[in-house]
């Protein structure tokens, strides 16, 4: 059997994540932050770029995720490819950040800053997932359908099942079909060939079901956006509950997404709470680091 | 850039036949000689729209032209045919004398409204616009216009007594890419298939139009988001041909390092796949935590684990993140480790018995269907454009010869894929040690000037030689056409399958290694 001492070789290189905070999240560029220093904070003078960066920053934006109300500047990650454009024009209002907890309860949630009311009602939106989803706990199966991405997508979806991610640890499984499916996880701009499958694959899902739109393009058509074949994300397609930033999302995103959706991710971090604290402490301070 | 490319649009090569001169139909005389006498079809393209001049978005008044592309002696060839400005332009079809053009000329008819007049086949392919709507890019459509695809279904092939056709997809059973194989079959084998990829069609091309360069290259990273690297690199060519600039060398180093990665993070992607087909969980598990290793390694280098946001047009955005010491301390343990594991595999007699003689693709459906990439080299059809019309840095790095392969199977493409990985490491060795000895760069990116022409910028991609016809003017994008080697390739797909059954698919699938994203458009 030359395999299985082959396979053992590496010892575990399994993510202990949501357990454990995983050491990967600070590797990769995974959202823009809007810091906001306005006026007083001392970077501004420090990083030189003037009072109108926001602005340009804003016309420059490829997908248009920047808008400026007022003094505020927020940023849609929904519409955010990760091109790091606005925080080369202006670093004193963007940041690049790392870490991948980006999955929001409903379309607002990926709006920063929220406001309070959004604070309210994503907080609402979350309980009542939570009450809908209560039944699934440790059994999650997963369909997946790509409606239209740039393939990326799949390949990050994939992951999940490799041996870093393993999403069977945490009972999560990929079905092939709806009827066994508590999760749709849904990829692609929603191109019109794929509105009529997908509704199919939702229809024939029992309740309680939860739709996951995975990536930019499922929850805003990225880059695309819409066209003649195009509909602008999945939102108009399937009704969708949490959506996961990035252009691509990570795999760790993606499980974020997942486990947020089920309800499961707080009951995993109640486990061993308080290392989880300060191990989260301690990567909190990488991530700084590693952004300069 | 070489001079074949500076050529390329001159008179000499642009020859076209008006639609006028051909008595009313428009032709490609020259492009069918030039096939005839050996030449290696590339596909047709949407050319300018009116005057020569571009713009024009919907549905203009003036004739559209139409570009056959054909590789020959190292030197890409362009022909141009003008066609006439009616409401239903039309042409003499070139699949009847080129089999490789099918799949073109069913695109342009799907979207431009363009009829091939003679096509033995012309069904939808791409997008199959509903009776009664005007093609969405072509005369009178408008390519803003929510449209809704025709499900009819197509005539089948094969008859006779219980045959029957078995719909699989779009929704597949298991994390894949949405597409449809359509098997008309008696029972167990696969008499005759067929791939309907119009599901995932984004109209993505429409979008470059009106684009500025520096997005334009975000949105090509997203045509086909597994070769992002290629699909920039191909895309900044074009528009460095048209601004006449020339890319630092250290950019074009650091290309490379991008591009080979995103190679080898494929090639095992085509493995993992063979894997999981084939049931061997334990190769599954070690080879899909090579490929995890090399995404990682991927991020590290730049930010995104496809790669994303380095290659602009004229040059790269932001060096190698890593110390080369650090990059070739984890290039040779992977490639040590992937290399052991790979060769275990291949000594593995329960998965090779699965690859052999499995999807056997023979020398001359390659030929005529001109296979591109590491299909075709498993077919007896050598080219690579890295050493036929080498680019940027392959101009000056060594390359390694690989072993020649005519067999055709799953298992010569997987034996063609391993050779390659090797090669990838070894450029990626090369491209990291000369941008170590070069020191302190002088930049890492040159001024692109708003200028405006049309160009074909190109790359081999880890699926084959990607293409990209751009036009551009004032710094702006006109019309783009990418051609996609999964395009290219998936045409051939069915002729692999001349004695298979229905638990090859899934290893003849993996094998070809295709990206339904580039050849949906």
């Amino acid at each position: 059997m030359p395999w299985i001492p082959r396979g053992l070789r590496h010892g575990i290189v399994t993510s202990r994540y949501p357990r454990r905070p995983d050491g990967y999240g600070p590797g990769f560029f995974g959202h823009v932050e809007v810091v906001t220093v306005r006026g007083d904070g001392p970077e501004a003078p420090v990083r030189g770029d003037g009072p109108e960066a926001p602005a340009v920053a804003a016309a420059e934006c490829p997908t248009g995720a920047i808008t400026i109300d007022g003094d505020v500047v927020r940023l849609d990650r929904g519409r955010c490819i990760l091109c790091g454009r606005c925080v080369a024009l202006a670093p004193s209002t963007f940041r690049a950040d790392p870490g991948f907890e980006t999955a929001g309860h409903g379309r607002r949630a990926l709006v920063v800053p929220a406001t309070p009311d959004d604070d309210a009602a994503l907080a609402e939106a979350r309980m009542r997932l939570a009450h809908r989803v209560r039944g699934l706990r440790r059994s999650v199966h997963v369909r997946h359908v790509d409606a239209g991405s740039d393939g990326a997508e799949e390949w990050e979806v994939a992951a999940l099942t490799n041996p870093v991610y393993d999403v069977q640890r945490l009972g999560v499984f990929f079905t092939a079909s709806p009827k066994h499916a508590d999760v749709l996880l849904v990829t692609g701009i929603g191109t019109a060939g794929m509105d009529v499958p997908l509704r199919q694959t939702y229809d024939l899902m029992p309740d309680p079901k939860v739709v996951v739109a995975a990536g930019v393009d499922a929850t805003s058509g990225g880059m695309v956006h819409e066209g003649y074949a195009a509909r602008g994300g999945v939102a108009g397609l399937v009704p969708v509950d949490v959506y996961v930033p990035g252009s691509p999302p990570s795999p760790f995103g993606i499980l974020h997404g997942i486990l947020a959706a089920v309800g499961i991710l707080g009951s995993l971090r109640h486990v061993g709470a308080e290392d989880a604290a300060g191990a989260n402490h301690a990567a909190g301070a990488n991530d700084a680091a590693g952004a300069t | 850039m070489s001079d074949a490319t500076r050529m390329l649009w001159s008179p000499a090569h642009v020859k076209g036949a008006d639609a006028e001169e051909a008595g009313g139909v428009a032709s490609f005389p020259l492009t069918r000689q030039l096939v005839a006498d050996g030449a290696r079809f590339c596909g047709i393209f949407e050319g300018s729209r009116g005057g020569g001049s571009g713009g024009g978005g919907s549905g203009g008044g003036g004739g559209m032209s139409l570009l056959a592309v054909v590789s020959s002696g190292g030197t890409l060839l362009v022909e141009e045919a003008r066609l006439d400005g009616g409401r239903a332009p039309r042409y003499e079809s070139l699949t009847p004398t080129i089999p490789a053009a099918g799949w073109y000329e069913r695109r342009l008819r799907d979207l431009f409204g363009v009829e091939p007049i003679g096509h033995p086949r012309p069904d939808p392919l791409v997008f199959p616009v509903p009776a009664g709507r005007a093609a969405p890019r072509g005369v009178g459509g408008d390519p803003t216009a929510p449209m809704t695809p025709d499900l009819t279904p197509l005539p089948t092939h094969v008859h006779g007594e219980g045959v029957f056709t078995l719909p699989y997809g779009p929704v597949r059973s298991g994390v894949f890419e949405a597409v449809e194989a359509l098997i008309e079959t008696s029972g167990e084998d696969v008499a005759h298939l067929r791939t309907r990829i119009f599901y995932k069609h984004r109209g993505i091309e429409a979008r470059f139009c009106g684009l500025g360069v520096t997005d334009g290259v975000l949105l090509a990273e997203r045509v086909e988001g597994v070769a992002s690297v290629a699909h920039a690199i191909a895309f900044s060519q074009a528009i460095e041909q048209v601004g006449d600039v020339t890319v630092p060398l250290e950019a074009q180093l650091v290309r490379v390092v991008h591009a080979e990665l995103e190679r080898v993070a494929n090639h095992l992607d085509t493995m993992v796949r063979h894997t999981e087909a084939a049931g061997q969980a334990v190769a599954y598990a070690v080879l899909s935590h090579h490929k995890e290793r090399v995404q990682r390694l991927r991020a590290r280098l730049c930010g995104s684990r496809f790669g994303r946001g380095v290659v602009v047009p004229g040059g790269v955005t932001r060096p190698l993140r890593l110390r080369p010491t650090e990059v070739l301390a984890t290039l040779a343990s992977l490639e040590r480790e992937i290399d052991e594991d790979v060769c275990r595999l291949m000594d593995t007699p329960s998965f090779v018995d699965r690859l052999r003689k499995t999807g056997v693709l023979a020398h001359g459906d390659a030929r005529r269907f001109a296979v591109v990439g590491p299909v075709g080299r498993a077919s007896g059809v050598p080219e690579d454009v890295r050493t036929s019309r080498p680019y940027g840095a392959y101009q000056r790095l060594g390359q390694r010869i690989f072993e020649a392969h005519d067999e055709g199977d799953a298992l010569a493409r997987q034996r063609v894929r391993i050779a390659e990985i090797a090669g990838a490491f070894h450029l990626v060795r090369q491209a990291v040690d000369l941008l170590d000895e070069l020191g302190e760069p002088r930049s890492w990116r040159a001024d692109v000037p708003a200028v405006g022409g049309r160009s074909i910028g190109w790359a081999e991609a880890p699926q084959g030689e990607l293409l990209y016809v751009v036009e551009a003017a004032e710094g702006r994008l006109l019309q783009v056409s990418q051609r996609s080697a999964s395009f290219h390739n998936l045409a051939a797909y069915p002729a692999a399958f001349p004695k298979d059954v229905f638990t090859d698919v899934a290893f003849i699938e993996a094998s070809f290694g295709l990206s339904i994203a580039g050849a949906a458009g």
